[in-house]
């Protein structure tokens, strides 16, 4: 009985399991614990400094996510604002959206939801995909996005890539792995993790409620079992004489 | 204490006719008393009713119906509004909950003949509630203003640009408001969606439960329990619905509450098909998701409409009405029903050749959706119970449902390769056990029915 309750459910899910994936590139798998408070602090970091000078995160305000990260209002005003004045402010580019389009060719995106738009396991193997294309206009290409209008803005932390291609059977070229052509100040091991904490961080973002909305789910389960009990028992009281 | 209560109690009920309604409906309406699993689900619908209106009336107090604002508005709600990220969830996982009950709703009237007489208003009035709810998902899923929203919606009503002779095109454009899905389509969408939808829908529910307790409810025997009475002129197989049903329905509604709360709580976005990726993008004219596709309630139906395409016409549509026009006239005593049969049957054929496929896979999505509603004509079957009916129903129903799941499963995705023929033959046993259930239910042989009802 187990078993094929065990196969029923498996049936059921493997359907949402294909449904998340889709895309033709390999992902790699990202490690997210949102309890990783130091992770989405450093996250944050990152985001804040390197990341808002082009896109917007334009649904969040900094106090929020100061109060959410445990960062003090007068470290986040300090350290922190860069394109707005109060802490009450929502996260808005640094570079007006119309010059980024006349630089770029396209408009940075908001990124306040691209981890559910995109998923944290994309953004991480985006980060790290970033290689060397004489060719773009940029001077940069990505594996998991052709043509990118986006430079590889943590070039000196991760150094230049070079992409090992090779040829399948049909004779169509694929990124297989990349090698470090020019080190960065970072080591593979170190780039990876800063690049964990910012998907880290970018999750976060995207869904603040998801700090508390575990917590509170078990109390209301917790609750709803105690009180499925008392409503079983009632109606086996009631329904005593039923025959 | 007591006194000014029962005092209380005779002014209201002087004036309204309080008690008679209590006892009419509840205390003194007697239900069948083998009512299983499957009869939880019409309380819990009601259920998700009013988690809907409740959340919806919530949310509505933030969101903003403008183009300019609405996505903006509703990560407002998710990030800025105490609890809005809670009634947001409550809303969007109800939708789905909301289309779970009912589908098992009406799988359970199909299992125990509960559409036939005399029920059949009463399955009627479900069917529309079950269109209304459609309709009300659809225009609900257009007010985050997300990219999927916008272009589920752009290809969702151009559907109607094919109906021919000019009116198709002119019918879009009214329902929109303007050429393309725009901001005047957001405002009307808003306007039904909060009050002339859910208005109806409350409408109907109360007519759905007026005829049903004028009726009585079927039961998993499908015997009728009045017409069983004992001596005090009380059904022998029946109960009060207060207070038996009422504490068992609670323990339905907490068994369910559990369930949805795991949603909710844990996966709100249930991997994309309570909340697809694309939604969390707004509105962009300029660019179409990889794959438009409509939430996993409409999917099944989504799939008749791709299927259909010119060779599904030739090949497929064409020889089904002509298998059925002359079985048709084969089966039929009367020769006015004869002649009706082939009239009908080449009207089709001729229609079949002069309209455009598009045209005939709006249909069929129109059918997947109607031809419920024929179900108590179509069943000929002496009995009501699939616990009584014949190994035909049986494998129908069973076939039904697997196609009914695996359509919906082809319709999240991409219309090509081996998923159109997949997708064709299954509109094809979709249609047929429609189309096929008078012979089905007349020649399957069925079990004697017990006086009595079984525990
Ligand atoms: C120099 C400006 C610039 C900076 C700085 C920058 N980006 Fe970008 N980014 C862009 C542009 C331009 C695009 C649009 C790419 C395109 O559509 O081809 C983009 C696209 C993206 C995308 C793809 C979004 C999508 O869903 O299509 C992600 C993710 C992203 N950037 C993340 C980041 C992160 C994380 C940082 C900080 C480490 C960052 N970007 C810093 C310019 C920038
Ligand atoms: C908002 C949606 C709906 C609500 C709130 C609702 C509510 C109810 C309730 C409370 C009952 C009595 C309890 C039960 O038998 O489970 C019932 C019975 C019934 N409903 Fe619905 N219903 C809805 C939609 C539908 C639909 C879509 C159909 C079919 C097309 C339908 C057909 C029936 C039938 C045939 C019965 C009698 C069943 C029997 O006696 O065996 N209902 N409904």
């Amino acid at each position: 009985m187990k078993k094929k309750l065990i196969t029923i459910f498996a049936i059921l899910l493997f359907p949402l399991t294909v449904a998340a994936g889709g895309g033709g590139v390999a992902l790699d798998p990202v490690n997210i614990n949102l309890n990783d408070k130091e992770s989405l602090q450093k996250g944050a970091r990152t985001f804040v400094n390197y990341c808002l000078s082009c896109h917007s995160a334009g649904y969040m305000r900094y106090n929020r996510m100061g109060q959410d990260l445990g960062i003090s209002e007068e470290l986040v005003a300090e350290n922190l604002l860069f394109a707005a004045e109060k802490t009450g402010d929502l996260m808005k580019a640094v570079m007006p959206a119309a010059d980024a389009k006349k630089w770029f060719g396209t408009a940075p995106p908001d990124l306040t939801l691209t981890a559910r738009s995109r998923g944290p396991k994309w953004i991480y193997t985006y980060m790290r995909s970033f290689y060397r294309d004489e060719s773009a206009p940029s001077g940069w290409n990505n594996k998991v996005f052709a043509h990118v209008a986006m430079p590889h803005v943590l070039y000196e932390w991760q150094g230049e890539q070079r992409p090992i291609i090779e040829k399948d059977s049909h004779g169509v070229e694929h990124i297989t792995g990349f090698e470090i052509a020019k080190a960065g100040t970072m080591t593979e091991k170190e780039y990876n993790e800063a690049m964990r904490d910012l998907t880290n961080f970018m999750v976060y973002l995207a869904e603040p409620a998801k700090l508390v909305r575990y917590k509170i789910g078990l109390y209301v389960i917790l609750f709803l079992i105690i009180f499925m009990v008392a409503a079983y028992m009632l109606k086996k009281e009631y329904w005593k004489d039923v025959h | 204490m007591q006194k000014v209560f029962d005092a209380m109690l005779g002014w209201v009920d002087a004036r309204f006719p309080l008690i008679k309604t209590w006892e009419e409906h509840l205390s003194k309406y007697y239900a069948p008393k083998n009512f299983n699993f499957w009869y939880y689900f019409g309380s819990l619908a009601l259920l998700v009713l009013v988690i809907q209106i409740v959340s919806g009336i919530f949310l509505t107090m933030h969101y903003k119906p403008d183009t300019q604002l609405a996505f903006a508005s509703v990560e407002y709600i998710m990030r800025d509004v105490p609890w809005g990220w809670l009634m947001r969830y409550l809303h969007s996982t109800g939708a789905s909950f909301f289309f779970i009950t009912v589908y098992l709703h009406m799988l359970r009237g199909i299992m125990y003949g509960s559409y036939r007489g005399p029920r059949e208003l009463l399955w009627l009035i479900g069917m529309a509630i079950f269109i209304a709810l459609m309709a009300e998902a659809f225009m609900g899923y257009l007010l985050p203003w997300g990219n999927m929203s916008y272009w589920g919606a752009q290809v969702i009503i151009s559907l109607f640009s094919a109906i021919p002779f000019g009116i198709g095109d002119i019918l879009s454009e009214w329902i929109r408001g303007d050429f393309v899905v725009s901001d005047a389509t957001l405002n009307r969408f808003f306007a039904f969606h909060v009050i002339a939808v859910p208005l109806a829908l409350c409408g109907l529910v109360f007519v759905h439960i007026v005829a049903l307790h004028k009726v009585g409810s079927n039961n998993p025997d499908g015997i009728e329990i009045k017409k069983n009475k004992g001596p005090d002129g009380l059904p022998v197989d029946g109960i009060p619905f207060h207070p038996y049903y009422t504490v068992k329905d609670i323990v339905g509604v907490a068994g369910f509450l559990i369930i949805f709360a795991a949603v909710i709580f844990f996966a709100p976005e249930l991997g994309g098909w309570f909340l697809e990726h694309d939604n969390f993008t707004p509105a962009n004219i300029l660019q179409t998701p990889p794959e438009i596709v409509p939430l996993w309630y409409f999917t099944p139906y989504y799939s008749l409409l791709r299927a259909t395409t010119e060779e599904m016409v030739t090949k497929g549509l064409l020889p089904l009405t002509i298998v059925m026009t002359i079985l048709t006239v084969i089966s039929v005593r009367n020769v006015l029903a004869k002649m009706a049969a082939v009239g009908i049957g080449s009207v089709v054929v001729v229609c079949l050749f002069i309209f455009e496929a598009k045209l005939w896979g709006v249909i069929l999505m129109g059918l997947g959706v109607g031809l419920f509603a024929f179900l108590p004509w179509l069943d000929m079957s002496p009995v009501k119970s699939i616990r009584y009916k014949g190994w035909m129903f049986k494998t129908a129903l069973i076939i039904f449902c697997i196609d009914f799941l695996v359509l919906g499963w082809l319709g999240t995705q991409p219309a090509s390769g081996p998923n159109v023929i997949l997708a064709q033959i299954g509109t094809i046993l979709y249609l047929l056990f429609f189309f096929l259930m008078p012979w089905y239910t007349t020649f399957d042989k069925t079990k004697p029915v017990p006086e009595r009802v079984t525990q």
